[in-house]
């Protein structure tokens, strides 16, 4: 049953006394640890042949030389040396690619912080606050609203709402709160950044949710008894105990940030600067192997990120 | 402890079920994607691969009736298009694509030319493809990729655009048109005759350009030989220092707030313009017919320094033989023979082959759409909903007016690379 315990058995035979004249008594049933090996094959599999071989190539080809309809399969760093031009050059100025990363990092790191900030208190609300588990279940799949239906029609939505002449814009002019139409409403940072924390603080949601719903009620009973204040408890009981849901989902969050072109397209007016946007401007100029270096670059920055936040909690032992 | 760790080990045996079954429909998927062609062995079927300017179910539904060819529609984008022919070349039968992808498609060997001795209508296609002028004698801008430069092959399997007529087309024709401009005359409220208006900072955070590099590059083109900073030796195959000029002109509008948004796909650039967020833009003919069958008026514009035009046809996968051969030129040969011909003109396209389009059209439909008369009746689409009231003239006008004022076709240029490099900048900016 417990696959963990399987796969500490086949690291080291001895751990567990018995075990091994259990399995010697009866000699007609696979062995556990096999079985284990089975039960994660196929995943294993899937893995390695539509992720592993493919990235890769990805890198194969990153280093390929192009030109106007097909792959050059001898060796070359264009890919690399065409992204990073004039890096040196302009310098103090940033280059193309450097404006890009600033530009997403900054999205990324905005869109977390608002999602994080949200999805704690919702998960905090839906753990502690909700007493029934129907309503828990119910509130939740509320989250999922924004998910129901296409990308392209949501954001299309928004225009009606943020738009020059939209429900927003006129309903404050009539106010008369304002007198001319707010225009960084739409199109904006400020667009990219609502649509994205709309999107997104459902991933942030529900892993805080689960791993609060997982924290022992007579902890907080005990803090409670010890004359901690509710911000106390928070601090000290809370927060720790919800750390691996926050750092899942802060990965969830930044990785698709990190990789979003569509949505930071279509609310950024096609105006704002995106990693993922110079890959996909690649790809259909059938540039591959430039697209496929940007991919690489994209997928170090997001790995680095990704090391650094698991250097603060580490996630393997939380779990 | 314990029971949270059976509760993962479940959850981990869900994932790796729905991981397996995932991998069940993948490899499902691509066996399926072996048959259609077995299949075809005794139905004619054709594999249309094509943007969907040309595709409709009236067309293959009309197809079937007439020829006994069944047309099964791959529908992409244009970049998709050319993106399969070079990766997939099997997986379709006839290609419809723009000439404009040809310097892509043609050294790559994946795609067959079509013999014209073949083509029954071929005598009686334009000038506009042959000879670069319209049926009046106008001579045609033929800056960029226009199709008289790409359209003959100098052999069967030559990869080299031949200089004067062969029997060997890369592409037969089927439709084109002139693109411009598209406003809002009820918020511009003055006549408009230049590309420059574009970047008119009278329409600060109101203008919107296209974000396709190869077409927005053109369209810049023109807005900058508009403004007078410069003028091209051929706009659709720039210099490095002209695309860094053109690129300099858009960056600055761009910094400045001269934009509202870009836009990548039709249905952006309606909303862009129903909703009023921009008044001026770079559109397309039928994004245009849109939004004034919404109610809403905007006009196609003509300018002065002309229209930037584009084209596409026909030709077939080279791994098409045999009898599957003649089942594409018969399919050709049908859709130059005039039911798909009036069909593309009564949208504001133009047809390849005039003389049958006309014979499948009503006769004011044909003044109106072709001629450049007022309607004499109210104007209907192809699937019957009202496009104009009687009366109307077209944007633009007659055909030889709108074809004859070509400055230039969309392009794929000798820099190309340079140039999709100096557009993510000018987006980045």
């Amino acid at each position: 049953m417990d696959t963990s315990e399987d796969i500490l058995q086949q690291a080291s035979p001895g751990l567990i006394p018995g075990s091994g004249t259990a399995r010697a008594a009866k000699p007609t049933r696979l062995s556990p640890s096999f079985i284990s090996w089975l039960q994660a094959g196929p995943m294993m599999l899937v893995f390695l042949a539509f992720f592993l071989i493919p990235l890769v190539f990805v890198v194969i080809v990153s280093f390929w030389d192009y030109n106007e309809y097909q792959l050059l399969p001898a060796f070359s760093g264009r890919g690399y040396t065409d992204t990073f031009e004039g890096c040196i050059a302009q310098l103090p100025e940033l280059c193309t690619i450097g404006r890009t990363y600033v530009m997403t990092l900054k999205l990324c790191f905005m869109v977390w912080a608002i999602t994080l900030f949200i999805g704690f208190w919702v998960a905090y609300f839906l753990a502690f606050h909700v007493k029934s588990k129907t309503w828990q279940m119910g509130l939740s799949l509320l989250c999922t609203i924004p998910f129901w239906t296409s990308n392209v029609i949501r954001m299309i939505a928004w225009i009606p709402l943020l738009g020059r002449n939209g429900l927003v814009n006129s309903g404050l002019v009539k106010t008369g709160l304002i007198n001319h139409p707010l225009e960084w409403l739409l199109f904006s940072e400020f667009s990219v950044v609502l649509a994205l924390v709309h999107l997104f603080t459902f991933f942030m949601v529900v892993p805080i949710f689960n791993s609060m719903i997982r924290i022992d009620k007579s902890l907080i009973e005990a803090a409670y008894d010890a004359g901690a204040t509710g911000f106390q408890t928070l601090v000290n009981v809370i927060i720790p105990l919800a750390k691996p849901g926050i750092v899942i989902g802060s990965i969830f969050v930044i990785t698709i940030v990190m990789g979003d072109f569509i949505t930071i397209g279509v609310m950024g007016g096609q105006q704002i600067a995106a990693a993922g946007k110079i890959i996909e401007t690649r790809v259909n100029a059938l540039q591959f192997p430039a697209a496929a270096a940007n991919a690489v670059i994209l997928l170090v920055i997001t790995f680095l990120i990704i090391t650094m936040m698991s250097r603060i909690v580490d996630i393997k032992k939380e779990l | 402890m314990s029971e949270t760790k059976r509760t993962k080990g479940v959850s981990r045996r869900t994932l790796l079920k729905g991981t397996a079954g995932l991998a069940g429909l993948a490899a499902g998927s691509g066996a399926i994607t072996g048959f259609p062609y077995v299949k075809s062995a005794d139905a004619k079927v054709l594999r249309y691969l094509g943007t969907a300017v040309n595709e409709g179910d009236d067309i293959s539904k009309q197809c079937l009736k007439d020829t006994g060819i069944k047309i099964e529609y791959i529908t992409a984008t244009t970049d998709d298009v050319t993106k399969r022919v070079m990766t997939q070349p099997n997986s379709f039968d006839v290609l419809d694509t723009e000439y404009f992808s040809l310097k892509k498609i043609v050294p790559s060997g994946n795609i067959l030319a079509l013999d014209a001795r073949k083509i029954k209508e071929f005598d009686n296609i334009t000038p506009v493809f042959t000879k670069g002028e319209t049926p009046g004698g106008k001579k045609i801008g033929g800056q960029g990729t226009a199709p008289w430069k790409v359209l003959y092959l100098e052999g069967k399997d030559s990869k080299k655009f031949a200089t004067s007529a062969t029997e060997f087309v890369t592409l037969i024709p089927t439709v084109y048109n002139a693109d411009t401009l598209g406003i809002r005359p009820d918020l511009i409220k003055r006549p408009i005759g230049s590309w420059s208006e574009l970047l008119n900072p009278e329409f600060k955070g109101k203008a919107s350009i296209l974000n396709i590099p190869s077409i927005g590059i053109m369209d810049a083109a023109m807005v900058v030989e508009a403004t007078g900073k410069y003028k091209y030796a051929d706009k659709g195959n720039m210099t490095k220092e002209e695309i860094d000029l053109t690129m300099k002109v858009m960056t600055e509008a761009k910094k400045a707030g001269q934009f509202r948004a870009f836009w990548k796909d039709f249905n952006e650039s309606v909303n862009l313009m129903a909703s009023g967020e921009t008044v001026i833009q770079s559109m397309w003919s039928p994004a245009v017919t849109k939004v004034r069958s919404m109610g809403i008026p905007c006009t196609f514009q003509p300018l002065k320094e002309g229209y930037r035009s584009w084209a596409s046809g026909f030709c077939v996968s080279k791994g098409v033989s045999g009898a599957k051969l003649e089942w594409a030129y018969e399919f050709v040969n049908w859709f130059l023979s005039g039911y798909a011909g009036a069909y593309l003109n009564r949208q504001g396209y133009y047809s390849a082959v005039l003389s049958t389009a006309k014979a499948h059209m009503e006769p004011y439909e044909w003044a109106y759409w072709m001629e450049g008369k007022p309607a004499e009746k109210d104007i209907k689409a192809p699937d019957g909903s009202l496009l104009e009231k009687a009366g109307a003239v077209r944007d633009g006008g007659s055909y030889e007016d709108r074809m004859g004022g070509v400055a230039c076709w969309n392009a794929v240029m000798d820099e190309n690379d340079y140039m999709v490099r100096k557009w993510n900048e000018f987006i980045a900016a």
